[in-house]
């Protein structure tokens, strides 16, 4: 057994963190800056913040992840990160050459007190900044919420230090996609694009986490939102964040700052929250939805219908992200599967209750936490088995040691292909989804057959 | 940035060496503001080895320029995910924010076997205070308390042990008062590990700080003598895909028994007993010569240098272990099982050969293995052109005779240096002064490390601390075979059309020690340098992309 130590009895704990279902903000900050055109993040800390973020990254996505650091010393942390942070804004910009450099804070430099905005004032009037050329930054302390804060608070100050409003609308949309995959980026701008909507969507990894092979290494690919789009959401008609925890205090700030007026969606995971998004894209943007999308949706609901018997009354655990984990929990009982047990590490009220108001009328107990672990959600599944585990790569061991269908699903996949190619949200992710998720069921099922109940069609 | 690298395949053995390596130098240096410069060119260096052996000095060791795109890791990395990550039955408590407890949970490749699932493995778990803004501003001790008493109450371990992270340093939690305090109360060994993040210059300093933990808070808690003719202990060797399961089965094979390994598949209860082996046999100088040092001090164990990374290298270090016990027996099963072993290596490295002779490799990695992965290359016929370590120090390049010049700089300082004394009732000398003298006399070495550089053709790059930067000239300028680096590397190499190694984890692969270790990666380099893979860069339309006048049909 992989986790033998892992059993049935559940002790009390207050202080100790087994097999964390969240990691720190930084990496978040890190991540969302890659979806900025011609940017470099840069994490203001100690060397290995950085290269755990990059590791960790370039794991998940099997692609090149540059960011650069402050590299303290613990000179540098009893005296503060000035020095090194504005020696760093003149080697990244002579070097590296990139527009834009984001700093996110990390532990240190929070405990410390660094106060990155005046850090980057100094370097502006030093001359460290090149003409054009912009240094954006996010307080992301790795003691507050979770990697998911981190992403949030890169997501807002983008868009707050670059939008403006010139008082004449654009006729553009932001869009705000959450911490999801590339291909979960692109596929939401295909469908914004397929109703006639031209979106800006912040950040944006696609074309840059999920890049072709071509012998040609650009440190800055394609892809990423520009700093005019970025610029231009203060013009926009309206503004939709996709998730409550990743996307939300981008677009309010954007509504407080410029009266672009925001509306939170779930992230749109499976049928019910990809119609919510649809229908508030079509009334906010006053167009009519196309014959090719109420399509993808009938495909989606064609494979619910055809394969429900394999869906109907199966178990599920889960661990993973609010704002996926309260999409997804609804698809899984829209097509009556039960979750029972229900992990996100990141803490906040807001999932748990959130959870409990889709599943209290459900005929058996649930068990959800918000700010809990693996270990907890391990011992959840040991007292109450389940037919299907969904979570990151972290669950295998889980599924290996209790012998459970495992479908991958959030951040990181460390072991996989797949995720920055094809989508997860909207109708086509959905159909993605079910199709991973019978592949899981359908496996086991036959691996169990009895050979005379073996059986060709299913 | 976006230079493209192109025609890769076509570069021709040997071709490299029309390139000045001091104009190359130049290059590397050109682009970088004149104080940044100035730091790098000291770390880059065109290898000259004079008649007496000594290699350009190298800036080692040194810190990094802020703001340069760096391979290398933390202190904490170094201390809690390198050292003690391979030790399976400690309960490893990182006490800070959950981040840095979760990256370094599971990612290194170290593998643990054990007897049976009765046996303790806390390797796949992860244990984390998961400081919270209160524990930031009010200390983090009484959580830490809780969280010892809590993994002590659930899980039950024979030993529990606290890292720390960069906050804990600075808000001033005594991990180390913790731990006496929940060591008298529990009753079981409890210490910790002051390895901020910022100590140091790189991981380097965390290796230091896991080493002096070690031997200060466990060695020689257990003085029962093992059974065995010939006792060794094997430092620096962490288990990464296998390698130490590879060295264990041939030193079983040649009848050399291992106290303990420094950590690769380790216990508790071997580190505590490592001090009654009768000597210490060193794979990764940078990293674990610390505790071979103490535990000759102390103890009376000698050190040497040994290398299992390559078919005639493990040959010739089970002939130097086989030497310094001096006994036929000893030395004749040596004998037989390089006998048996070879013929295999033998069989695949020749094959191999033919397809990789002459094609030219990079390595740059860790604090050993940019050396060690040498005599793989060389072994099928591949050169390392240009090679330097991530976190080394000057003795691993230049060789140990530097260490009395090495200047202590204020990072250094502050890595604490154990003052270590012999122990009257536990030294026992392992050899009389004779049977050393004699040793000496036929060559045999001591507690040496000639380093990296003396191994090196004269004019190859010798880079340390690479940037992100530099490696991409580099590609751009030598285009390189294969280039070997870390995963942060991996991918933007790649990209570049050069097939890219990990030899920190090894990829998915290994075992890449001992006999069939070099088999793997034989192997594994002929896959690599030769697959057709890298031939499908350009579509058809890319290669061709004019209309032709002709129909497909006609």
């Amino acid at each position: 057994m992989l986790l033998r130590h892992t059993n049935k009895e559940i002790k009390p704990r207050k202080a100790l963190t087994v097999n964390p279902a969240k990691t720190c903000q930084p990496i978040g900050a890190m991540y969302a800056s890659l979806g900025i055109h011609n940017c470099l993040p840069h994490s203001h800390g100690s060397q290995g913040c950085c290269a755990y973020h990059r590791s960790a990254l370039t794991r998940h996505f099997r692609e090149p992840v540059m960011a650069a650091t402050s590299s303290f010393t613990e000179g540098s942390s009893v005296f503060g990160g000035q020095a090194n942070l504005v020696q760093a804004i003149n080697t990244i910009f002579t070097t590296y050459e990139p527009d834009i450099i984001a700093v996110h804070t990390t532990c240190l430099s929070e405990t410390i007190g660094d106060d990155v905005n005046q850090i980057a004032i100094k370097a502006v009037k030093d001359g460290k900044v090149p003409e054009g050329k912009h240094v954006i930054h996010a307080s992301t302390p790795s003691y507050v919420g979770s990697h998911v804060t981190g992403f949030s608070n890169m997501t807002k100050a983008m868009a707050m230090y670059f939008s403006k409003s010139t008082g004449t609308p654009n006729g553009k949309f932001n869009i705000i996609p959450g911490y999801v995959e590339p291909s979960d980026m692109a596929e939401i701008k295909r469908l914004v694009k397929g109703m006639g909507i031209t979106p800006i969507l912040f950040p944006d990894t696609s074309n840059v986490l999920n890049g072709p092979m071509t012998g040609k290494y650009n440190m800055y690919p394609d892809g990423g939102v520009t700093a005019e789009e970025l610029t231009a959401t203060g013009d926009s008609i309206g503004t939709i964040a996709l998730g409550a925890t990743a996307s939300a205090d981008a677009a309010r700030a954007l509504d407080t700052r410029w009266k672009v007026p925001c509306q939170v969606q779930d992230l749109p995971i499976g049928l019910g929250a990809t119609d919510r998004f649809i229908d508030a894209l079509r009334k906010a943007a006053g167009v009519s939805v196309p014959d090719s999308i109420t399509g993808e949706r009938g495909q989606l609901l064609d494979i619910i219908t055809d394969m429900h018997q394999y869906f109907y009354g199966k178990k599920v655990a889960l661990a993973g992200d609010p704002d996926h984990l309260i999409p997804l929990v609804e698809f899984l009982l829209s097509i009556d599967m039960m979750p029972v047990h229900i992990v996100t590490g990141t803490p906040g009220k807001n999932f748990e209750k959130r959870i409990r108001e889709m599943t209290d009328h459900l005929p058996y107990p649930v068990n959800v936490k918000a700010g809990g672990d693996l270990f907890q959600l391990h011992q959840w599944i040991k007292n109450e088995p389940v037919d299907l585990l969904m979570a990151n790569t972290y669950g295998k061991y889980m599924a290996k040691d209790d012998d459970i269908p495992f479908v991958r699903m959030g951040f990181p996949i460390l072991d996989r292909v797949g995720h920055s190619y094809f989508p997860t949200v909207c109708y086509k992710g959905g159909i993605r989804l079910l199709e991973k998720i019978l592949d899981a069921l359908l496996d086991r099922l036959d691996r169990d057959a009895p050979e005379e109940s073996f059986e060709l069609v299913l | 940035m976006s230079d493209t690298i192109k025609d890769t395949k076509t570069i021709k053995p040997g071709g490299v060496d029309t390139l000045d390596p001091e104009k190359i130098k130049k290059e590397l240096l050109s682009r970088y503001p004149a104080k940044v410069a100035r730091k790098r060119s000291n770390q880059i260096m065109v290898n000259k080895k004079d008649d007496t052996g000594k290699t350009p000095v190298m800036g080692a060791n040194v810190r990094t320029v802020p703001g340069i795109i760096t391979q290398r890791g933390c202190s904490y990395a170094g201390c809690k995910g390198v050292i003690l990550g391979p030790t399976r039955d400690i309960v490893n408590i990182t006490h800070g924010p959950i981040g840095c407890g979760f990256y370094s949970w599971l990612t290194r490749r170290n593998q643990t076997r054990t007897a049976s699932d009765a046996d303790d493995n806390y390797m796949p778990y992860c244990f984390s205070t998961d400081m919270q803004d209160e524990d930031i501003v009010f200390g983090g001790e009484k959580k830490l308390k809780a969280a010892v008493q809590e993994a002590y109450d659930i899980f039950k371990p024979k030993a529990i042990s606290i890292f720390s992270t960069c906050p804990v340093g600075l808000i001033g939690d005594d991990v180390h008062a913790v731990a006496s305090e929940m060591k008298e109360k529990l009753g079981i060994n409890v210490f910790g590990f002051s390895c901020e993040g910022y100590k140091g210059v790189s991981q380097s300093a965390g290796h230091h700080i896991a080493n002096n933990g070690i031997f200060k808070n466990v060695v020689g808690k257990d003085d029962s003598i093992k059974e065995a003719d010939y006792k060794i202990n094997l430092l620096g060797e962490y288990n990464i895909g296998g390698d130490g399961f590879e060295i264990d089965r041939i030193l079983d094979d040649c009848g050399i028994s291992v106290v303990s390994t420094y950590s690769g598949n380790s216990t508790y209860d071997q580190f505590a007993n490592s001090h009654t082996a009768d000597l210490n046999t060193v794979m990764c100088h940078r990293s674990i010569n610390y505790v071979a040092d103490m535990m000759e001090i102390k103890y009376g164990i000698p050190w040497i240098k040994i290398n299992f990374i390559g078919g005639n290298s493990t040959a010739k270090s089970l002939r130097k272990i086989a030497e310094y016990f001096g006994e036929e027996a000893l030395i004749q099963r040596v004998e037989a099982v390089i006998e048996a072993e070879m013929p295999e290596v033998e069989r695949v490295r020749l094959a191999v050969k033919k397809r990789c002779e002459g094609k030219v490799a990079m390595i740059f990695v860790g604090g050993s293995r940019a050396h060690h992965y040498q005599d793989l290359f060389n072994e099928i016929g591949m050169r390392t052109i240009s090679a330097g370590y991530e976190f080394a120090h000057r003795d691993d390049y230049e060789g140990r005779r530097v260490i009395p010049d090495i200047k202590i700089d204020a990072d250094s300082r502050n890595i604490e240096e154990l003052k270590i004394e012999k122990d009257d009732d536990k030294y026992r000398a392992r050899k009389t002064d004779a049977e050393i003298a004699a040793l000496k006399a036929k060559g045999f070495e001591f507690k040496d490390y000639k380093g990296m550089s003396i191994d090196m053709e004269n004019d190859a790059l010798l880079i340390d601390d690479i940037s992100q930067y530099e490696t991409e000239q580099l590609l751009k300028l030598y285009k390189p075979d294969l280039y070997c680096a870390g995963i942060k590397e991996k991918y933007a190499i790649q990209k570049s059309g050069i097939p890219m190694k990990q030899l920190h984890s090894y990829d998915s692969g290994g075992p890449y020690a001992g006999f069939k270790g070099a088999v793997n990666f034989y192997k594994e380099i002929d896959r690599l340098v030769n697959s057709k893979v890298w031939d499908y860069l350009e579509a058809p339309w890319q290669t061709n992309p004019e209309l032709s006048a002709k129909y497909g049909w006609e």
